[in-house]
């Protein structure tokens, strides 16, 4: 196999990206910059676990949000209460979501297609209400209020926003490579083989619900990492993080980026950020101008960039290959 | 939470009467919408995530005509009218297109159309919240049932609903178009071999869901405070409402309505901000022990 020199391309791939957003601070001073890849980063993890389970599980969760939200609060309270450690409370995050992931996801992967995305919905607003309810713990309504502490360990000050910068570039990053080399692996292909054909795969013996099930809760880990993030950027936890709204935004970045590239999800959750930046500063009337795009891309291009790219570059290969 | 208060209302009958009553109006809006909703899935097999937002236009409408006509009949049947009409337009013009598309392009452009919907309300009818008001031909004292007070708009909903209901009933089950619809539903190429237009029952059924939303939407005026959003709580409720009755089942829609009717405004008195929990609890004990709802059809293997 040529995963050796695959593996090789995607740690370049990763280092220039790496080297690209490192040199972004000595360029410019605006902090807009700065903090859209703080959130790019948040965002781009979060929409690329969820493409784990839709574009390579053929999973259509719509209840992924509840992992940003519960990796933010498990963080938080860590913090808040607890008075942890940073890593610490990260691993509590992730160690948090991996448990409800594998509750959650051994009920739902049983059920197909819209039973499967109704009942991911209806866990997400259950915690949603959890976290609305539970006043004395997470604040209700108002969130998690006056701050999340920001400790200094192995010398990195977090409250500094050009370290925070660092740290959530890098963790990004980091994450992206492990999503890649976990999909290039032969568990990726198992998970492509279950998506395209279940029956075929349980002929050959695989264990279909096993395999969905690590799917979800591999999903399920790094979508907390990208609570986590958001939660060092914001400073606190929101219910709107675990809200049905987050899920939509999720699923649109993977739409509009598209769903059969790796890196797609990014890309559309970049397009997105930066499309909500620039309404938001020239019309109040933000739902309606993001409707219409939205309704151009779902009727106009009929799947997301990057694959129409990839398509569009395909036709050209082939047409030379072939006369 | 406060189980006692709960427990305390249900030793009195007054308070029984008053939470039952309410609980009904609110089960028979929800079946409005939720029977469009389930009818629209049952035969297009597409999940309308719009149909919230529909409703809130047929209030929207209802307001506007209740305005210019001062008569609530007639404001709500214009309601129902415009909001079918919308959403015929809605059908021939964009859904129509996605039908083959995978789920996740239909829930989007439904995701749009719900975005657009809320900033032209916005536009053309304010962000503030807006009342119609009791209509004047319902400006009576309410009945007083063993002590407990129910309006008499109330009655006039609950019958209005259930005139609806029946006619639906007798149009799906004893009619020819119903049997059409039916035969739509349950195998749509079969059906389009045989003559019948198929493109042309998916536009009518579309736009029948989106009247009966519309309609839900212009009854529910006189009671509900509007707003741009309005239509989101309700596509919630209507979702659990389908699903617990079974998606594409009309009868389900009507006891999943009722049922989570009555949760919510006996639930409000016990555990007021926990009653969407129980409602989505309930969702999820309904998916995991019996996918296909209470009167669901179990998917042919």
């Amino acid at each position: 196999m040529n995963s050796q020199s695959n593996f090789k391309r995607e740690l370049m791939w990763a280092l220039i990206g790496l080297i690209l957003l490192s040199a972004l601070p000595y360029l410019t001073s605006s902090r807009t910059a700065l903090d859209f890849v703080i959130r790019l980063a948040a965002y781009g993890v979060f929409a690329s676990s969820l493409n784990i389970l839709v574009g390579y599980g053929g999973m259509v969760s719509f209840g992924h949000a509840m992992f940003f939200g519960g990796g933010a609060y498990a963080f938080g309270l860590l913090m808040q209460k607890a008075g942890t450690s940073i890593p610490m409370a990260m691993l509590g995050a992730l160690a948090f979501c991996a448990c409800i992931g594998l509750i959650i996801g051994a009920i739902c992967v049983r059920l197909k297609e819209i039973y499967f995305s109704f009942l991911t919905l209806a866990f997400q607003m259950l915690l949603y209400s959890v976290i609305l309810t539970w006043t004395s713990l997470t604040g209700g309504d108002q969130g998690l209020m006056g701050g999340i502490p920001r400790p200094v360990f192995l010398g990195i000050n977090l409250a500094d926003n050009t370290t925070l910068y660092f740290f959530a570039m890098i963790l990004g990053i980091v994450c992206l490579l492990l999503m890649r080399f976990i999909l290039q692996s032969p568990y990726g292909y198992t998970l492509r083989m279950v998506r395209d054909n279940a029956d075929r795969a349980r002929f050959l013996g695989i264990d279909v619900w096993r395999v969905k099930l690590y799917a979800f809760i591999l999903a399920a880990c790094f979508a907390s990492i990208g609570g986590v993030i958001m939660t060092l950027f914001v400073s606190g936890a929101y219910p709107d993080f675990s809200y049905w709204t987050m899920s939509g935004e999720a699923v649109f970045m993977i739409m509009m980026g598209g769903l059969h590239v790796f890196i797609g999800p990014v890309v559309g959750a970049t397009l997105l950020l930066l499309f909500n930046d620039v309404i938001s500063r020239t019309t109040e009337y933000h739902g309606l101008a993001l409707g219409i795009i939205v309704l151009l891309f779902a009727l106009g291009f009929k799947r997301g960039i990057t694959d129409f790219v990839l398509q569009l570059f395909n036709s050209l290969t082939k047409k030379r290959s072939s006369p | 939470m406060d189980p006692t208060a709960l427990f305390e209302c249900l030793s009195s009958l007054s308070c029984v009467v008053t939470q039952t009553s309410t609980g009904l109006i609110v089960g028979t809006l929800l079946f409005l919408v939720a029977a469009g909703l389930t009818l629209i899935f049952g035969v297009l097999k597409i999940v309308n995530f719009a149909h919230g937002s529909l409703y809130m236009l047929g209030a929207y409408f209802a307001l506007s005509a209740y305005r210019v006509t001062d008569n609530f009949m007639l404001a709500a049947l214009a309601a129902g009218l415009g909001v079918g009409i919308f959403g015929l337009i809605f059908e021939r013009f964009i859904m129509r297109r996605v039908y083959n598309a995978d789920v996740l392009m239909q829930l989007l452009v439904c995701y749009a159309l719900v975005l657009i919907l809320d900033d032209v309300v916005k536009i053309i009818w304010g962000a503030e919240f807006q009342s119609m008001g009791m209509p004047t031909e319902f400006q009576l004292p309410p009945l007083l049932v063993f002590g407990g007070v129910i309006p008499v708009f109330y009655l006039f909903l609950i019958v209005a609903a259930a005139i609806i209901a029946l006619g639906l009933w007798y149009v799906l089950t004893k009619t020819r178009m119903g049997k059409i619809v039916r035969a739509a539903a349950h195998n749509p190429s079969m059906t389009s071999v045989l003559g019948l237009n198929t493109s042309l029952i998916y536009a009518g059924v579309f736009a029948f869901g989106g009247m009966l939303a519309g309609l839900a939407g212009g009854l529910a005026a006189p009671v509900r405070s509007m707003s741009p959003g309005m239509g989101f709580s309700i596509l919630i409720e209507s979702f659990i409402v389908t699903v617990i009755g079974g998606m594409g089942s009309v009868t389900g829609a009507l006891v999943g309505a009722l049922l989570i009717g009555l949760v919510r405004s006996f639930g409000s008195i016990g555990f007021p901000l926990f009653v969407e929990g129980i409602m989505f609890l309930s969702m999820v004990l309904i998916l995991v022990l019996k996918p296909s709802g209470l009167f669901g059809k179990e998917p042919r293997t």
